[in-house]
This record gives structure tokens, C-alpha cells and sequence, in this order.
């Protein structure tokens, strides 16, 4: 029995005067992977940005509409407390370069002024670093700073320290695009084991990855949500001819 | 969990209007010594004023021409003196951007930006004043000149490194020589920020003190001799400034808004115009 | 027709070009060709020497300086010895010469006018680096900090002497301290203004520079505005605003005209910060002209010496360590 976690309705955002998505409904079940795709400028990186409200840090960005989370409007809440409800993972790993490793899992609480005891602190980093399967490589070397971490291993960093913070919902910009081919398949088998207590939505330009880690995949296009649906039936019969375009490679 | 995050949003809130009271807080100060400055001595500037030397202690009314007539000389004298060497300078170290030479050259300019003026002061006096027995404008120049040096070279080194190799490669590849490409090439087009820096070292020097007191020292007297001692208008405030006469004292506040509005005026008139200068690459 | 040899393996661009075009163009006199050729590659050398001269003039200038401040200090090296550094007392009528009250009233004037300035230097780089770094009133603020460095310290002495300085002696009265006005308290003031400049916009160019990678992830982990400037930013550019702080300290400490017009021209080891007192540069400007005998001259540029050997240290260790930063 699929229960929805997230639902935008009618979710418009701009730039200054540019209308760049346009009237977003879309329904995210929970504890799924959803992949979003589209060629570039379609909106889907705002989209994302928006529903953990990073869309108006950039100066003269708005959005109107709704995004519920567990039926409460995100817009209407402070940032932070979205922020903290739903984590995000970036197209560059930006680990905190002054800290250690053990310090970067732990930021969020860091940055938040939660305090914790040290043993509470100790077992959330070994939790999270367990779960992105950096725990056993990195379990001796905490109080170092992760700049000598590949990039894989980097961007795996930032997911321990996305899901530290016990998100409901966990936004991925991209989160392989920067990373080379071995990097990015030990991240995706990550997705596999996330999405078990996270819901996971992943911008991805990706179409292989998109088919590879999602079950359902909405397609923008032009700033629309075009088509949403299971993967499989997406990827071998898209409803739409702008999808199936897509998917052809008529336009990436 | 809502009230630690709202103390959280109300420091951070907090920490806005603070650093923006501070931010604009600083620049009170200048705009209240503007003001003081211009009210102080506006009313003491005429003809009459601009014209005449001071007159010796006792009598009213004088004016400051001598020194009006010797920073104009000292200053042009100065310029003729580091304008060239400077120019020339930056475009060596643009030129020559990885010989042992260029380095410790480059070295050597940073490390003359930063001699306080006073010491520049002091050489200037063995260099000059010293082997020629006495005080005069010239070695106030000299030692203006020295000062002036690092911000001409700084900003022609840095202007011509902006230009692309293929201009130099063009020049060259039309038979031109070595000094033609520079001169008629890569000078001109970089002609803005030479020029910005130029004026900047003027609006720099004009207000100096320190490396005129035992260089130039002063004349009471209007005077266009560069071998002899020369007045100048920051010479003039300082003397006249701690002097204990108030007919001094109204000379320097007039002086004092001549200086000030003269180098404001060229340091707004230089950026602004180098907007418009720059040469689209 | 004169025939020179020309240097076969070692020709310039310019003859190489000179030669293709005249074999392709008109028939063209080849010994006027060949002289003005001549002259162009003699001129050329001739600038290139010039060129290097110059290069050279500024090393020869900053060693000619340090040279000119030690051999005139010589005769107060040898006279006073290194005592003369921690002397505490300047009589020269008596020929006594001790330069502790200059170095105490540099140091004094210097770091409290740092102190007082750094809140602000901070605030306006904080304000256009990450706040807003761009709009009209921003830039406007930007070139009126600016300006404030643009103001000749002569000016800001005369206005310190007229303004400031009654303002400060009411101030002593209130509490209860001898009510001179002039003093290290006040040429601190006036210093603090002047310095401000200097760390701004090295404090705003760094500030800029941070990676809006790295305060978005911060954001998205639900930092505020404050706690990403405290635990992203001010971190990220450590260095670079220590730089900006001992850029602001070489300026500080080799200012002249406005500590002179403040500070009161007493060489005696102020009592405390409301006192009058010098700074070696300072005394240098009161006291040159008149020092009649040499080793009094000498003991004066002796401070000049100390001040160059100072402020050249400090400017380039704050230029190391942002060239560290940028290059990072």
C-alpha cells in the first residue's frame, strides 16, 4: 500500500520574471526512488531545488503553490525546518573542507546547535557512514580531514551527512554526474539500501541511471511535468511523444 | 524544537542588522570631516586667497598661491619622473614573467609600496638634499616620484598581463619590432589601466607630507625654482595647522578644502572614466 | 651596393619578416632596406637593455634605501649600542637617547586603533562580500570606504586637532583623567578611521570567494544566514582576513602626519592610553629638522630603520599569505 510523502500542487517558480516551472502537481510515494529527467533548462533541477526551499537563496527567485509534506505546505513553513525534514545531496561533493570526517557527518547537528552526548554522536556517525558503506574505510581515520577521499568516496561523505539528520525525503542533484564510473555505481547501490527508510528523488540526466535506480520517473520538459510513471512502462511505452522523443535521443 | 530555532533565526536576523549598522557606521567619520572640512574653509577661499602668499605673522589676510604654484610644480615634476620609469618598469615585469631578475624586481616593488613615507623621506634628504647642500623642490619630487613608482608599476604590470599573447603575436608577426609592438601595440591598448594607475599616484602624492618636511621644506615665498625649497599645499596645512595663530589657522582650513576636494575629485574622476576606457578584448 | 652580413642563424622575427615580405613584394632597394633593418634591431636591443634597467632600477632603489638607513645610523650604533633600543628615556639635550617611549607609542597607537578598526573592517567586508555584493547602494558604500583611504592624513590630522581632540579632553574630564585631548587615545581614533579601508575590500575579495558549493550545503543541512557566515565562511577565509589585518597594522604603523598632529610630541613613556606621547615617526617629523648634533641625527634614522625593517617584514608576510590563499 503505497502512502504518499510528497505532493506538490499546482508549484510554479521563477526567476526574476522567467517562468521556469510551471504548474508542477506530482504525488511521491514513500520509500520509493523517483527519477527526474529532462534536458537541460527544463526545470528540473528548480523543481528539486524548491521542495526543500534552496530555490529562494538565489536572489530574485520565487515560487508559489504548494508542496505538502505528510499533508503539511512546506511553503508555509521557516526553511530550516524543511531543511531539516528533507536533505539534499549536491552534483559537486562539498564536504566541509575544515573539518573532519567524523565532524562533517555530524555538521547538521553541529550547525543546528543540537547538542548531543558523545556516545549518541559516536553511534549517529557510525550509523550513517554504515549505511553509505564508508564506515569500514573510513572507520580509522575520523579525525582526518576527508580531503584525501576520492571523489566517490567524497560524495558518499555528504549522503552520511545528508542522512545523519534523519530526513523524511532525500533530494539528489545529479549526485553522480561529477563522479567516474566505479564511483558512481558503488553510489547508486547505495540507492537500493537508501530508499528502504528514506524516499529518494534523484535529478538525473542520465536516461541508463534513470532506468537503472528508479521505479517511477517524471519527465520535464519546458518547465512541465510532462509524463510521471512506472520506469518500465515509461522507458518501453511512453504515453507522449515529447517523452518518447526523449528517450530516443531525438534531444537530450 | 520551534523556540531554539527562532533564537537561531533571531540571532542570525540580529547579526544582519549589526554588521550593517558597522558597515555603514565607518563612513560617518569621512562624511562628517567633508563637511566640517568644506564649511570650515570655503569661506575662506577667494581670489585674493588663491593669489597672494601668507602674510608674515600679525598681519591679516594673505593667501596661499606659493603653495598652490609648488604643488603643481612638485607634483608635475614627480610625474615626469615616474611616469616613464614606472611605465617602463611594468611593462619589463609583464614582459618577464618568469626571469630571477623579474622576481626579485617584483619583490622590490611590493616592498616599496609598503616604506612608510617618513623613511622615504629621510633618503631623500641623503640623496639629495645633503650632497646638494640645501633644500629644494627637486628632491621633494624625487622622493614623490619613489612613492609614486609601485602604483604606476603595479597597475601597467597588471593591465598588460591582461592581454592576450596573440596581440603581442600579432604585432610581431607583421614584421614589427620589439619596441614598436610595445609602443604602438600593447601600450595602447592597455592605455586605461596605465592611465588609472597614473592618477591614482598623483591623487596618492598630492596629499603627502611626510617626505616633503626635510626635502622641500617650505617657502614663505612664491617660488618656481626646483633647486631652491618649495611650498606645498600639505606642507602649508601642516605648519600652518599647528601653528598658534588663528590667521594660520584660516589659511589651512582654506588650503585644507583645496587638497581635499582635488584628490576626491580625481580618485571619483578616475573610476568613472576607466569604465568607459576599457578597451573591449 | 653595401653588402653587411647579416647573422644568418640568429635572425630576429623582425628580419625574417622583413626579409619574406621584400622577396614577395616590389623590387625594393635592399641597402636602405638592410640599414633601416639596422637601426630597427639596434633600437629594439636598445629598449630591450632599457627595459631590464629598469627592472633593475627597483631593486637597486630598495637597497639603496636600507643601505642609506644603516651606514646614517652607524654613528648611533656604535655610540648607543643595543641598549638604545630599550632606553627608556629621550633627553637629547643631555645626550641621552633611548627609544623605548617611540616603540611603546607605535605599538600602542598601532594595536588599538587595529582593535578598535577590526569590527568594522569586518562588518563592511562581511556586508559587501555575502550580504550584498551587488546593487547600487553597496557599490556606493564600496567607493565611499574607499575614499576614506583617499583622504591625505595631513587632513585627517588638522581635522583630528580641531574636532577630535576637544571632543576627547571633555571626554577625560568626565573621567577624571588630566585633560589633554591629545595622546595615544586620541591618534588611535583617528588611525582606526584611516585603516579601515585597507581590511575591507582585502576582507571583501576573500569573503567573495567562497565557494557557494560549500554554504549551500550548509543551507541545506538548515543552517541560518549567521551560523553559514560563522561556520563556513569565516573559516574558509581565515587567512585571507588575517592578511587584511596585518595589511591594515603595515599601514598603521608607518603612519606619520595625522599621529603627529594628535599625539601630543612627548618622549616621555606614556602613563596610560589617555596620555601624549610619540611614535617613531613621529618624532622623526618633529625632530629632524632639528637635530643639531650627528648622533642625535643618527639615533633618529636609527627609528626610521627599525620602522622600514618592521613594516617591510609585516607587508610581506600579510602578501605570502594571501598569495597562499588565492593559489589554494
Amino acid at each position: 500500500m503505497e502512502s504518499t510523502i510528497v505532493k506538490s500542487i499546482d508549484y510554479n517558480a521563477y526567476f526574476g520574471d522567467n517562468h521556469v516551472v510551471k504548474n508542477v502537481n506530482i504525488e511521491i510515494p514513500k520509500n520509493h526512488v523517483i527519477a527526474v529527467m529532462g534536458p537541460s533548462g527544463c526545470g528540473k533541477t528548480t523543481f528539486l531545488r524548491g521542495i526543500n526551499r534552496m530555490h529562494e537563496l538565489i536572489p530574485n527567485a520565487t515560487a508559489n503553490g504548494k508542496i505538502l509534506l505528510n499533508n503539511e505546505d512546506v511553503m508555509q513553513m521557516h526553511p530550516i525546518f524543511v531543511r531539516l525534514k528533507i536533505g539534499m545531496v549536491f552534483q559537486r561533493p562539498n564536504p566541509f573542507p575544515n573539518l573532519s570526517i567524523y565532524d562533517n557527518v555530524i555538521a547538521g547537528y553541529k550547525l543546528n546547535g543540537i547538542k548531543l552526548k558523545k556516545e549518541e554522536r559516536d553511534k549517529i556517525v557510525e550509523e550513517s557512514l554504515t549505511k553509505v558503506a564508508l564506515w569500514k574505510e573510513v572507520k580509522d581515520s575520523l579525525t582526518k580531514k576527508g580531503s584525501f577521499l576520492s571523489g566517490g568516496q567524497q560524495q558518499r561523505l555528504c549522503i552520511a551527512r545528508a542522512v545523519a539528520m534523519q530526513p523524511e525525503v532525500l533530494l539528489f542533484d545529479e549526485p553522480t554526474s561529477a563522479l567516474d564510473p566505479i564511483s558512481t555505481s558503488t553510489v547508486e547501490e547505495l540507492f537500493h539500501e537508501l530508499k528502504k527508510n528514506y524516499t529518494l528523488i534523484i535529478v538525473t540526466h542520465n536516461m541508463q541511471q534513470a532506468a537503472r535506480v528508479s521505479d517511477r520517473t517524471a519527465f520535464f520538459y519546458v518547465g512541465e511535468l510532462v509524463e510521471y510513471d512506472d520506469t518500465k512502462k515509461m522507458f518501453t511505452n511512453p504515453k507522449d511523444i515529447r517523452t518518447q522523443n526523449y528517450i530516443t535521443g531525438r534531444f537530450s | 524544537m520551534s523556540s531554539p530555532i527562532k533564537y537561531r533565526i533571531g540571532k542570525s536576523k540580529a547579526f544582519q542588522v549589526l554588521t550593517t549598522t558597522l558597515a555603514f557606521a565607518c563612513v560617518v567619520p569621512l562624511i562628517y570631516i567633508l563637511i566640517y572640512i568644506l564649511q570650515a574653509g570655503i569661506t575662506k577661499i577667494n581670489w585674493h586667497f588663491l593669489m597672494n602668499v601668507p602674510k608674515p605673522v600679525g598681519e591679516t589676510g594673505g593667501g596661499i598661491a606659493n603653495a598652490l604654484l609648488g604643488t603643481l610644480i612638485i607634483i608635475l615634476v614627480a610625474a615626469a619622473i615616474a611616469i616613464p620609469i614606472g611605465i617602463l618598469c611594468g611593462v619589463y615585469l609583464s614582459e618577464n614573467k618568469k626571469s630571477k631578475l623579474a622576481y626579485w624586481s617584483r619583490l622590490c616593488v611590493d616592498i616599496l609600496q609598503g616604506v612608510p613615507s617618513i623613511v622615504i623621506g629621510i633618503v631623500a634628504y641623503f640623496w639629495l638634499v645633503k650632497p646638494l647642500g640645501g633644500f629644494s623642490a627637486l628632491s621633494g619630487s624625487v622622493a614623490l616620484a619613489i612613492m609614486m613608482l609601485p602604483i604606476v608599476i603595479r597597475s601597467t604590470e597588471e593591465t598588460l598581463k591582461l592581454l592576450p599573447d596573440t596581440l603581442r603575436e600579432a604585432g610581431f608577426a607583421l614584421g614589427m619590432p620589439f619596441h614598436r609592438v610595445i609602443l604602438k601595440v600593447i601600450i595602447p591598448c592597455g592605455i586605461s589601466g596605465i592611465l588609472s594607475g597614473v592618477m591614482l599616484s598623483v591623487a596618492r602624492v598630492a596629499g603627502e607630507t611626510a617626505p616633503l618636511l626635510f626635502t622641500a621644506f617650505g617657502n614663505p615665498y612664491l617660488s618656481a625654482n626646483i633647486t631652491k625649497p618649495m611650498q606645498s599645499l600639505p606642507l602649508l596645512i601642516f605648519n600652518y595647522a599647528t601653528s598658534p595663530y588663528n590667521d594660520w589657522h584660516d589659511l589651512a582650513w582654506g588650503a585644507s578644502v583645496i587638497l581635499l576636494v582635488f584628490v576626491l575629485v580625481l580618485n571619483i574622476f578616475t573610476k568613472l572614466i576607466t569604465r568607459k576606457w576599457k578597451v573591449q578584448l | 651596393m653595401n653588402s653587411t652580413s647579416i647573422d644568418k642563424d640568429n635572425l630576429t622575427l623582425s628580419e625574417v619578416s622583413l626579409g619574406v615580405i621584400g622577396s614577395v613584394g616590389k623590387p625594393i632597394k635592399v641597402g636602405q632596406k638592410v640599414k633601416r633593418l639596422y637601426r630597427q634591431i639596434r633600437t629594439e636591443n636598445v629598449f630591450k637593455r632599457t627595459l631590464v634597467l629598469m627592472g633593475l632600477l627597483m631593486i637597486v632603489l630598495v637597497v639603496g634605501i636600507l643601505l642609506t638607513l644603516v651606514v646614517e645610523s652607524m654613528p648611533s650604533m656604535k655610540a648607543l649600542g643595543l641598549k638604545y633600543l630599550w632606553g627608556k628615556t629621550w633627553d637629547p639635550v643631555q645626550d641621552i637617547y633611548g627609544a623605548y617611549p617611540f616603540l611603546l607609542g607605535t605599538l600602542l597607537t598601532s594595536f588599538l586603533a587595529l582593535i578598535i578598526s577590526i569590527p568594522f573592517s569586518i562588518a563592511v567586508a562581511i556586508f559587501l562580500g555575502e550580504y550584498y555584493p551587488k546593487g547600487w547602494l553597496p557599490d556606493l558604500l564600496k567607493n565611499t570606504v574607499e575614499l576614506i583611504a583617499a583622504v591625505p592624513s595631513v587632513i585627517y590630522g588638522f581635522w583630528g586637532l580641531a574636532v577630535l581632540v576637544p571632543i576627547v579632553r571633555t571626554f577625560e574630564t568626565k573621567i577624571g583623567v588630566e585633560p589633554v585631548g591629545v595622546g595615544i587615545f586620541s591618534s588611535s581614533l583617528i588611525l582606526a578611521v584611516m585603516i579601515i579601508p585597507y581590511g575591507a575590500s582585502l576582507g571583501r575579495s576573500v569573503i567573495q570567494m567562497v565557494p557557494s558549493n560549500l554554504k549551500e550545503a550548509a543551507y541545506s543541512l538548515g543552517a541560518t544566514r549567521w551560523e553559514v557566515i560563522r561556520s563556513v565562511i569565516i573559516p574558509y577565509t581565515k587567512s585571507g582576513l588575517f592578511a587584511g589585518i596585518l595589511l591594515s597594522l603595515g599601514r598603521a604603523l608607518g603612519e606619520t602626519m595625522a599621529v603627529t598632529m594628535v599625539i601630543g610630541n612627548t618622549s616621555i613613556i606614556p602613563k596610560n592610553i589617555f596620555a601624549p606621547g610619540n611614535t617613531m615617526a613621529s618624532v622623526i617629523a618633529n625632530e629632524f629638522t632639528e637635530a643639531d648634533k650627528p648622533v642625535y641625527l643618527s639615533a633618529l634614522i636609527e627609528l626610521g630603520l627599525v620602522l622600514f625593517l618592521v613594516t617591510v617584514v609585516i607587508n610581506m608576510i600579510g602578501k605570502r599569505v594571501i598569495s597562499r590563499f588565492t593559489n589554494e
